[in-house]
């Protein structure tokens, strides 16, 4: 794995990653679907083997040896995805996932507005969401709201895709406590302008929440720059294992916010009649953690940091500007999210005019090319644009020019193999 | 012939475009209508059954999903349509049957003797993430006929 300044070396990328040898139907593997599962390369697979040979024992508790190094090791993970987000260790705690992560935020808030702490929710307070949000980021908001009577609102979306700033800031008023998008929209791939909707959330005090499951593997992320209060993020998408994932937090905030799951290694003095917890991360980390995805994770971010972020993001604009005129180029086919933004991440969600977005997936499958067909876990944003499901192609690292010109072709006769629009 | 072609026959391809048994009958004597979904794609169908006493007199639906699964409609419409409508029991021995063939991972073919054009869809049960497709309309008259 060699970058050179100006260059990304993509072919020495591909042999990091094992599956990419792949053959799928008897055609070697395109694979397009890294928005919903990136592929992993050796030194994360290897990373995780390594610890579970040499290093395994339970974090955090006991004396012994290889208690310590294993706790060394997973707190050394802990400052590498910090520093991967330009953070500080204790305001990263690890999670499953960004589902969990954002359900942590939700019922931790749920919690506060019972014991009618600080940052509780009354009824009548309002969370602004966007309309393109991921369900992840959507549904544990509409269970908060109706746990505590607050109301909901979205940001709408442009025609473009582009959020309607101007009906944000109208949305964003007295009552908003909390506002809560994506750093990057899983089906749109147009990176959104967080320091405007943080600043509507800070104007009225409302915590902001960043959904950056989709910036995080692609472009360089500063989160405390962002001035977000939290933020989540899926290992499992940016080259890491599954099973972990990263709520981001500024101290202030974590210190507010209640737990959700309670039970050992997450406090200092328990009698039989209650707790004392300790400060966050640890407040947050109840019962056991996925410790070999910790370091895992800490792999993939260290790989990233190897590539460079600058150069990624780089590469991908590349990618993505390709993918983009490519699919445009092709006749009866509509870009969600269409628009000459250049700010984007290199994914792309389109439909094809008379063939089911199940049936283009199939014709390009039996070409080895893996791309995501569906609604992306986005049914709103599916419904504004008056579609049920759409194919979705999205690159990464290992992404060559010369797949996105296979899938292209490919997609450019699957009106043909169906007979539509001859 | 390649896996793909294995999938979408010709004789799937035209009951797709030009589906039979769509839009929903009056609900006359009696009727049953059930709905279904496939959340992983929001395919989505509502079938209505029409019985004379313990023969189904006909089907209709009305929908929207893949190629597959539109397919799989008409096609259960036209085997039905064949018999001048059918025994209940004998659809519910048909469904059953078809859904242990999509299941079987391509072991178990569908005859055509049976299922008719229908067996054409034989092809959709190597593919894993095709049966739910085929299956959707089956499963919704099923559903339907479940309730009288």
């Amino acid at each position: 794995m060699t970058t050179l300044a100006g260059t990304f070396d993509v072919t020495a990328v591909r042999a990091d990653f094992p599956i990419l040898s792949e053959s799928v139907n008897g055609e070697p593997l395109v694979y397009l679907d890294s928005a919903a599962t990136s592929q992993k390369p050796r030194v994360v697979l290897d990373a995780e083997r390594t610890f579970l040979e040499h290093e395994n024992a339970a974090v955090h508790r006991g004396a012994h040896t290889l208690a310590a190094e294993a706790t060394e090791s997973f707190e050394d993970a802990r400052a590498a995805v910090a520093a991967f987000v330009g953070a500080d260790p204790e305001s990263i705690v690890w999670t499953s996932g960004a589902t969990a992560a954002l359900n942590l935020i939700a019922y931790a808030i749920g919690n506060a507005s019972i014991a009618y702490g600080p940052l509780a929710l009354q009824p009548g307070d309002v969370i602004v969401v966007t309309e393109a949000e991921h369900h992840a980021n959507l549904i544990p908001w509409q269970q908060l709201a109706a746990r505590t009577g607050a109301t909901l609102r979205h940001i709408p979306v442009h025609d473009d895709g582009t959020l309607d700033l101007a009906a944000a800031a109208d949305l964003i008023g007295e009552r908003t406590k909390i506002v809560a998008f994506a750093h990057v929209s899983n089906v749109l791939g147009i990176v959104n302008p967080v320091a405007d909707l943080v600043a509507l959330a800070r104007r009225v005090g409302a915590l902001s929440v960043l959904d950056a499951c989709q910036s995080a593997p692609h472009l360089p992320l500063d989160l405390p720059a962002l001035g977000v209060d939290l933020a989540a993020f899926s290992g499992h998408k940016m080259l890491g294992p599954y099973g972990i994932g990263v709520l981001y937090g500024r101290r202030e905030v974590l210190d507010a916010l209640p737990p959700v799951l309670t039970g050992g290694s997450m406090v200092t003095t328990v009698t039989l009649d209650r707790a004392e917890f300790l400060p966050a991360p640890q407040k947050f980390e109840a019962g056991t953690q996925p410790v070999s995805q910790a370091i895992g994770l800490a792999a993939a971010v260290r790989y990233l940091e190897g590539l460079g972020m600058p150069a990624v993001h780089e590469r991908e604009r590349v990618l993505e500007k390709r993918l983009r005129d490519g699919v445009r180029s092709i006749p009866g086919i509509r870009l969600l999210g269409d628009t000459d933004a250049d700010d984007r991440v290199a994914l792309c969600a389109f439909d094809v005019d008379g063939v089911h977005a199940h049936d283009v997936g199939q014709v390009l499958d039996a070409r080895g090319i893996a791309v995501r067909v569906g609604h992306h876990c986005a049914q709103p944003l599916h419904r504004r644009f008056d579609m049920t499901a759409t194919v979705r192609a999205s690159a990464s690292v290992f992404t060559t020019e010369a797949e996105i010109d296979t899938f292209l072709d490919a997609l450019s006769g699957v009106r043909a193999f169906f007979g539509v629009g001859r | 012939m390649s896996g793909l072609e294995s999938l979408y026959q010709d004789l799937i391809l035209d009951h797709s475009k030009h589906p039979h048994g769509t839009g929903l009958a009056p609900e006359e004597g009696v009727t049953a209508t059930a709905h279904e979904r496939n959340p992983v794609c929001g395919d989505e169908i509502t079938v209505r059954v029409r019985l004379d006493g313990d023969r189904i007199r006909d089907v209709t639906w009305e929908g929207s999903g893949c190629s597959i699964s539109q397919a799989s409609a008409s096609m259960l419409v036209s085997l039905i349509e064949e018999e001048g409508g059918m025994p209940r029991a004998a659809a519910s021995t048909l469904i059953d049957a078809f859904r242990e063939a999509m299941r079987s991972r391509g072991q178990i073919p569908l005859d055509e003797e049976t299922f008719g054009d229908a067996a054409a869809l034989s092809g959709a049960s190597k593919f894993s993430a095709r049966v739910k497709c085929a299956m959707l309309a089956w499963v919704t008259l099923e559903n339907a006929l479940a309730q009288v």
